[in-house]
This record gives C-alpha cells, structure tokens and sequence, in this order.
C-alpha cells in the first residue's frame, strides 16, 4: 500500500475553544490509484492533505507513505519526504513568480536531483505550455498556471500525488480539461493520487472516492 | 547542489525587480562609503598625530621639562653636560614662514641620541659646513608648500621646521632659551642628582599617542558619529529594500518549503544571497568612501589646523585591512537590516493559519513597545543631562535623544492617524485615513530616516549659525580697531607710533609673547589702559575695576579655553612663566584659536621679558579716513601691503577659516540628507508594488486611477510634513545638547543658541520637494497603470 492512515485525529484552537477538525480518520490507496476526497467546506478534506503532506502534524493516528511512518519524522525527514515521494498541488498554483515557464516545471526534479530534460519537454508538450516556455507566470492565464504546477509536480517523478482543489479557481470547462489530464498523467507515471475535491463530477472520474462531514469519513 | 537551485530561484527575483536590487546595493553603498570614508579620514589623522609623536623619540624617551611651563637657561643644559648628564637641548616654538605658521625645532645634532634622529642628513651637513648650521628642514610635502630655500626630509611629520637649536633660537629670539632636554636612554652610572644640579626642572615619561591625539579626540568623535549616523540612514534603505523583497517571496518560500527544501539549509541560502549582495555592495561603497575621504580630507585638515593647530597629511592611503574593514562592515550592517526579516522566514509556518487579527494585534504591540522604548530612551538622556558629566555623556544624551524620537516617532504618527480617522466625515475621507494607517508600518523606518536626517540637519544647522552670529559679533567687538600695523623693527614700530601721533585718534601697541602655559604652547598679550578695550573687549566674566587691575599689572585676563582647561575661576592665581602669578580678573570668549590665552598690562608684560616683542600696533582712526591712512603708512615707510591690513580684511580671512571650518560638518550633513531622500524613495517605490491589491477594489468601486495617484501623493506628503514637523523640537534639542553641552567639553567653549525660522523653512522645503520626488514616480506608475492590470488583481484573487 502506497498511503495507509488510520484514527487520524487533529484539533485547533478556534478562538472559542478546541475545534475538532479530523475525528478518526481512516484510508488506503494503491500505486496508480485515484482516489477523490469530498465533502463540504470545513470538513476536514485539506487539513487531512497537508497531515498526508508532512505540511502539519496529527494530534494522533497514523499516516504511513511508501510504508514510512511519518507522524514521527523530524522536519529534515519530513523535507525529505516532500522532496523524494510526494508532489503536491495547490489550489494557489504557487508558482515562483521570478521563474519562468520552462524555469518552473524543471524546478522541483532539479532541487529533488530527478531532473531529466526530455521528461520535462515532453510534458510540457502534453500539457500545451511548449509555446509559453519564456513566459512568466503573471503573463499565464489560470488554467495555464494550474499546468506549468501540475507539470512541475509530475516532472519530480513523485510516487504520491496531493492535490487540492486543483481546478477550484478554474472554469468548470478549464477544470475539467487540466483535470483529465492530471489524470492521465499520473496514470502515466503510475503514481498514486489523492485529490480533494467539492465537485462530484470531478471526484466520479477517480478510481474511488471518500467522502469527509466534520471530520469523519462518512 | 540543491542550494544552489535554490539560490538561482531566489536571485531571480532580483532580476525581475531590478530597482529594489539597485535601491539595496545603492543603500548599503552609501551607508558603507560614508561610514569608511570617515573612518579613512580619522585613521589618516591619527598616522598623522601619531609621526607628530614619534618627532624626537617623544614617544620612547624620557624629557626633562621646566616644572613652570617656562624655558631652561642655557647655563643648566650646559651644568647637567659638565655633570656627565647625557642630554640633548630642544627649543620649539611657533614660527611664521612668508604667509604660513609652522612648529619650528631646534636641535642639536650632535648631542641628540640616535633613537631621536630625524635628519640622518643633517649633521654629516653640519660637520662639513658651518653656514649648513642655518638649514632648514621640513618634510617634502611642507618644504614644497613653504619654499624658501627649504631641504626637504623625508622623515620629519608635516608642518614641522628643523634647524639648528642656535639658528632656531636666533630666529625665535629665544637666546639662551631651551624648551626641553631629551634624555638619552642610557645614562653614566654615578652621575649627580638632576635637582642638586638645577632647580625648577622634573622628568617627564615618554608619550605614545601625543598631546595632539587626546586633543582632537573629541572632533574625531563628532566625525564618528555623523559617520555612523549616516551608515544607520543607509541601512534603513538596506532594511525597507530586503523588507519588501522578504516579503514580496513569503510564497516563494513556503513553495520551497513545501516542495521539500529544509529550513535550515533555506535560511543558509538566504544568509549567503545577502552575504554576496553585501559583498558587491561593500566593494563600491568602500570605492565610494575612499572618494568622499578623498574630497573632504582637505576640510578636515584645515579644519584640525585651525581649531587645534594639528597638521595632517593630505595624503590618503588605502591598506587592505581598510578594505577588508569596509566589507565586513558592509556585511555586518545587511545582516543586522535583515536580522528581523530572517527571523520572520524561520519562524514563517509552512502553512499559512495565522489567526484573523494576529497582524493588526502585533502591530499594536509593537507601537505599545516602541513608545515604552521612546519614554525608556528619553529618560536616560534625562539622567545623563543632570547627572552625567564630560564628553561621553554629552554623546549620551544626544544618543537617547534621538533614538527616543525614533521609537517615539511611529507612536506619534499612529496617534494623530487615528485620531484623523475618527475626525474623517465621509466614505473616502475614512478610507483614505485608513489606508493610510495601514500604510504606516511599510513606511515607519523610511520616515524615521527623514526625521533624523532633518533633525540633525536642524541641529547641527542651528548649532553653526549660532556660532556664526556669535563668531561675526564676538569679531566686531574683538576688531575695534580700524588699522593693525606690524612693523620689522623695534626702531621702526617707534617711528611708526610716533608718525601715527597726529594722525590717528590713538596707537594701542600689541605686544605678544610666544610661550609655554600650564605645559602647551600659549600666548601673552600686553595692552595698554584705553577705552578701545573697555568698551569692545567680550568679557564673559569680571571683576569689579576689571581694566584698571589689569592695567596696574595686579591682574589678568585669560581666554575661556584656559578657563576651561585648567578650570581657572575669577580671584584664582594663573601661573605665568617664570614664577609669575596673577589673579584672572577676566574671562574671556576667544573663538577660533586653540591655544590658551593670557592679557596683562603692557607695562608688567615688558618688565618679565624685556625682549617681548613689540613690532604689532593697533590704529584707532575714523573709519572714513584709515584706508587713505594705511597708503600713507605704507608709502612713509615703505611697509609691504600685508604689514598694514584694515579691519574688514581680518575679519574677511576669518570667516574664511570659520566657514573652511564648518564645511566638513555641512558635506556630512547633506550626504545624509541625500541618503534619506533616497531612503523615502527606497520605501515608496518598494510599497507601490505591493498597493495594487489595496487600491484596485476602490478603483473598482469608483474611484478614478488619477484620483487614487492623487491620494497616494497627498499621502506622502502629508507624512514627510509629519515627520518635519517632530524634527522641529528633536533638532532644536540637539542644538541645545551641542551648543551647552558637547561644545564646551569639546572645544572649550560656551556658546548661545539663537533661532533661525527661515532655516526651518527652508529644511521644510526640502524636506517636502524630497518626499514629492521620492513619490512622483511610484504615483506617476499608478496614474498611468492600464486597467488591465487593476483587473489582475481580481483574475487571480485567492
């Protein structure tokens, strides 16, 4: 198994006291798998990513990646991790402005030492930015920022795939685009995909779905 | 490897924001040069100070002095020889070449140890020659400046004349006089007891720094603390430039950190980016230091010439520790200006949750802290002024003075915003307080920069105008008389006197003595009993019948340098050489002049030298008729045109020299007014690139891209006229804390503080034509700014 969580519990402090956000939370998920997280806004669904993604820290429970127990690795293990296995996507995009196009989809393979030029030109290809090469990101639109991110993540070779809300700030029409083939790439890659989503029509394209109401998996 | 790819994915911000990397690397330039051309400056007068020192061995054998500050007789020196003493005679007195001033040395080459030549070639002369005894040697650089027929010497410091110690006291007329004895640092075993052979003499331990060095100290330390205060400006440029640039890739390092880049090894990265920016930066800055110590060298060293009689070479060297010393400055002054900045990455969490609130609470804590600083700082320049005493505490009051307006400023700022926005009627008034609020943070230090440029501006500003009112007033009360004639011979001067009887209103003779008081170089007046002096003459304190005592030869006048120095007081005995004493009946202000200073009556002055020179006479005459009167002197006697100068000449020369004087102090004062004009510029244009997201929603709701340029320059005026405004009563402080405090301990001297509003206004001015430039072209970006690019803000909202 790729991710193993169980009984994953994480609470913050809301100002009006404990809030619990995730309350138990269980799942697995295969090499070359998708699987979708759903629910509603507040429901856990991207704190349980960024716990998957060494990003923060359970209160309790167990997440295992690639059959490494992560819950007690220490911040180097962590970067390491992040560096090595995993290649998260962000709602955000969050490119590095000052990079260009070609800049940015090469970076992650490079700071993992995974870089591999014709890997790099050929998903560029694939995902329509070879014309936009020289480009900085505030000249892209959303959906093609959303590529160059989705291509930087693939270009690393990464085994587990998070992805949140990757097309929340794209055009039901542009979403489903970058989403099929996010999709089809990662099956390429044969990578693993976590992908949380609200969309239902998004989450019925991935191999499975789970569903997540305040903080357990319903 | 990998801190390598990151490196090249944080340098390229630089890149893409090319201003902020030439407003950084402009920023730590300026602060650099400035600081290490000061640094230059001052380590060029020690060298200086420090050759004067090593003149005659003075720093490595021992003297024997007279206990009185007076002479040895000739007749000791010659006793101790007899006795197997193995001394060596010096005379040193002060000694006019054609226009210039020099120290003239007599010596004896023969007797002089080896350690204490300075001349190798003077007695192989001497030996070969007797009319070589007459030489005189100076240092190329002085031996070129005076001409004359000097030999130059390489070894010998600048200003310094060498001679023969006959041909010295020739030219002093000091026959049979000696300043000093230099011990040799070997003496005969067995030799007699010094006070069984003469009387009144004491040893004197040899002197590594030199009298000149703990003279100066103080106007070294004033020249320091520009410097710094320059290098601090500068780094507020260096701190807003690395803020934004922090704050413009937050995203960027979080992404880093996401994608797996360890903090440690993000926050090395970091430190070694500013390390090499730092280093590029210190190289032009010291380039730029060497140019500014370079261009002002010649100020200072007129400057340390007029007020303390110090030579120093105009010569500048560059050795590479100085080099070596600047970029480590360099280095060190990035990384305290970034110091907060990185503290901020370390402690950034990898996600973003801080809490709704949490800015807007540090910012209140923050302003809670500085104003607790601001009273903290305020305070200790309070105790210091009451309690503290001597120069350093005079530092220390200006220092709590100014970093208590510092931290005070914000505060204020924030306070008067606030109470605007309470004040504000209206939709956009509200917003436009608000705003501006917000804006506040982003612009605290750059504001702080410009009030303490102007402060100090105002200060030092108010502090040389009232030295320049008292100067020109002190001048015309001192310059009584119409005519100061200087005759060449005793014979000639009774001629003159007795010609000018008919002609002129009155003949006041000068008569000067050129001597050692309290052990350093003075000068004795002797004046006649005229009402010249009675009604002219500034007294800062007196006796009562102050003239007649003085006139009775039953008391004296001392200058206040000495009042100071030795801490003489009214009814107190001045020590004259000789064994003379005489009660101060008078003190004196004596501007300008670094040596102590007694008067007596003429009469007593001729009677304890009666070879006082008496070659100078003042002319009283009315004013319509003393220039056709000085041609007539001129042409009777045939007297060269510099021998007989009227009144407005001298004071003309004077305030030459004050102004030569003052200029150092202005050069520094505007650089570092420049300095925060860029440092407003620095943070104006760094905090429009990141206003877009700010001002675009209230473009969207109505308001036109002109209207919000509009705001946007109101806005930067309306706090560069805040910030003028707290300079006003801080640089008003300063002057007070300079003028009645640092001055005196300074340089001797009390002075009044006069005010100068249209200074003020003028400062005002530039103060405001500064902050309009500084805005001008972030305003004039936003005026112009396409719609297109407002929209982004809301294409890529998140």
């Amino acid at each position: 198994m790729l991710l193993e969580v169980s009984a994953l519990h994480k609470t913050f402090d809301s100002g009006d006291g404990p809030l619990a956000v995730l309350r138990g939370v269980s799942l697995g998920l295969g090499s070359g798998q998708s699987l979708a997280l759903t629910g509603e806004s507040g429901s856990g669904k991207s704190t349980l990513l960024h716990l998957i993604g060494g990003l923060d820290r359970p209160d309790s429970g167990s997440i295992r990646v690639d059959g490494v127990e992560i819950a007690s690795l220490g911040d180097q293990a962590l970067a390491a991790l992040r560096r090595g296995t995993l290649g998260l996507v962000f709602q955000q995009f969050n490119l590095i402005p000052s990079l260009d196009v070609a800049a940015n989809l090469a970076f992650q393979a490079r700071l993992a030492s995974r870089h591999d030029p014709g890997f790099v030109a050929y998903l560029a290809e694939r995902l329509g930015l070879s014309a936009l090469m020289k480009r900085y990101p505030e000249n892209l639109s959303g959906g093609q920022q959303q590529r160059v991110a989705i291509g930087r993540t693939l270009a690393a070779r990464p085994k587990l795939v998070l992805a949140d809300e990757p097309t929340g700030n794209l055009d039901e029409a542009t979403g489903d685009g970058v989403l099929a083939l996010m999709l089809e790439l990662v099956a390429e890659t044969g990578a693993g995909l976590l992908l949380v989503t609200h969309s239902p029509r998004l989450a019925a394209r991935c191999n499975g779905q789970l569903n997540l109401a305040h903080g357990v998996v319903t | 490897m990998r801190g390598l790819v990151v490196l090249g994915a944080l340098a390229s911000h630089w890149r893409r924001h090319p201003v902020q990397l030439a407003m950084l690397l402009l920023g730590l330039s300026l602060a650099t040069g400035l600081w290490t051309g000061v640094q230059a400056i001052n380590a060029e007068a020690r060298a200086s100070y420090s050759r004067a020192a090593q003149t005659l061995a003075g720093d490595r054998l021992n003297r024997i002095v007279p206990q009185d500050g007076g002479w040895i007789a000739q007749a000791d020196y010659i006793a101790l020889r007899r006795a197997g003493w193995q001394v060596s005679p010096i005379l040193e007195g002060e000694y006019r070449i054609g226009p210039v001033r020099v120290r003239l040395l007599g010596i004896d080459p023969v007797t002089l140890p080896r350690q204490a030549q300075m001349v190798p070639e003077m007695a192989s002369d001497l030996s070969a020659l007797a009319g070589a005894r007459k030489t005189l040697y100076a240092a190329p650089e002085t031996a070129e400046r005076l001409g004359q027929g000097l030999v130059a010497a390489p070894g010998l410091p600048v200003g310094v004349v060498v001679t023969d110690i006959g041909e010295a006291q020739r030219r002093l007329g000091l026959e049979g006089r000696i300043s000093r004895l230099i011990l040799a640092a070997e003496q005969p075993l067995g030799i007699p007891d010094l006070a069984t052979l003469v009387r009144g003499v004491a040893v004197r331990a040899p002197d590594a720094s030199g009298d000149m060095a703990r003279l100066t100290d103080s106007f070294h330390l004033n020249l320091t603390a520009f410097g710094m205060l320059a290098f601090l400006v500068g780094l507020f440029i260096v701190q807003s430039a690395i803020g934004l640039a922090f704050e413009q890739r937050r995203a960027m390092v979080r992404t880093l950190r996401a994608m797996g880049m360890p903090l440690l090894g993000l926050m090395v990265v970091m430190i070694s980016e500013l390390v090499g920016l730092a280093l590029v930066a210190g190289l032009i800055g010291v380039a730029m230091g060497y140019g500014v110590a370079r261009e002002l060298l010649p100020g200072v060293s007129a400057t340390l010439r007029g007020l303390y009689g110090a030579e120093v070479a105009g010569g500048l060297d560059l050795p590479a520790v100085w080099w070596l010393w600047g970029l480590l400055i360099a280095v060190a002054g990035t990384l305290a200006a970034a110091a907060l900045h990185l503290v901020q990455v370390w402690r950034l969490p990898l996600l973003n949750t801080a809490k709704v609130g949490g800015r807007v609470a540090g910012m209140a804590r923050l302003l809670w802290l500085q104003g607790a600083a601001s009273l903290v700082c305020a305070a200790l320049a309070l105790g210091l002024l009451l309690f503290g005493q001597g120069l350093l505490s005079g530092f220390g009051v200006l220092a709590g003075l100014i970093l208590s307006a510092a931290a005070g400023l914000p505060v204020v700022l924030a306070g008067l915003l606030a109470l605007a926005r309470r004040m504000a009627r209206g939709a956009l008034a509200e917003w436009f307080w608000a705003d501006t609020q917000a804006q506040l943070p982003g612009l605290s230090l750059a504001l702080v920069a410009l009030m303490l440029a102007l402060a100090t501006n105002l200060g030092v500003g108010t502090m040389v105008s009232s030295f320049r009112q008292t100067f020109v007033g002190w001048l015309d009360q001192r310059m009584a008389a119409e005519l100061y004639v200087t005759t060449r011979t005793e014979a000639e001067a009774a001629s003159v006197a007795d010609w000018l009887k008919t002609r002129a209103d009155a003949v006041l003779p000068i008569l000067t003595v050129e001597t050692q008081l309290y052990g350093a170089p003075g000068e004795v007046f002797g004046v006649i009993d005229h009402s010249t002096y009675h009604d002219n003459w500034p007294l800062l304190q007196q006796s009562a019948g102050v003239w007649q005592a003085v006139a009775a030869g039953e008391g004296a006048l001392i200058n206040e340098q000495l009042h100071y120095r030795q801490h003489l007081a009214l009814g107190d005995l001045v020590v004259l050489p000789a064994g003379w004493s005489v009660p101060v009946v008078g003190i004196y202000s004596d501007y300008g002049n670094p040596m102590a200073q007694v008067i007596v009556g003429s009469a007593v002055l001729a009677a304890h030298f009666p070879d006082v020179s008496g070659l100078r006479m003042g002319v009283r005459v009315a004013p319509a008729r003393a220039q056709a009167l000085a041609e007539d002197l001129r042409e009777t006697f045939g007297l060269p045109v510099r021998n007989v100068v009227d009144q407005s000449s001298i004071k003309a020369v004077s305030l030459q020299v004050f102004e030569r004087t003052f200029g150092v102090t202005a050069a520094l004062n505007g650089l570092t007014l420049g300095v925060a004009g860029v440092a407003m510029f620095a943070s104006l244009l760094t905090l429009a690139a990141g206003r877009l997201a700010q001002l675009a929603p209230v473009w969207a709701m109505g308001m036109t891209r002109g209207a919000l340029a509009r705001a946007e320059f109101a806005r930067s005026l309306l706090l560069a006229g805040l910030a003028m405004l707290m300079a006003l009563p801080v640089g008003l402080g300063l002057a007070w804390v300079l003028l009645n405090v640092v001055n005196v301990e300074a340089f001797g001297w009390r002075l009044p503080m006069y005010l100068f509003p249209l200074d003020w206004l003028r400062l005002a001015a530039f103060g405001l034509i500064a902050a309009a430039i500084a805005a001008a072209i972030p305003v004039r970006r936003l005026a112009r700014i396409a719609p297109s690019t407002l929209l982004k803000v809301f294409a890529n909202a998140s």
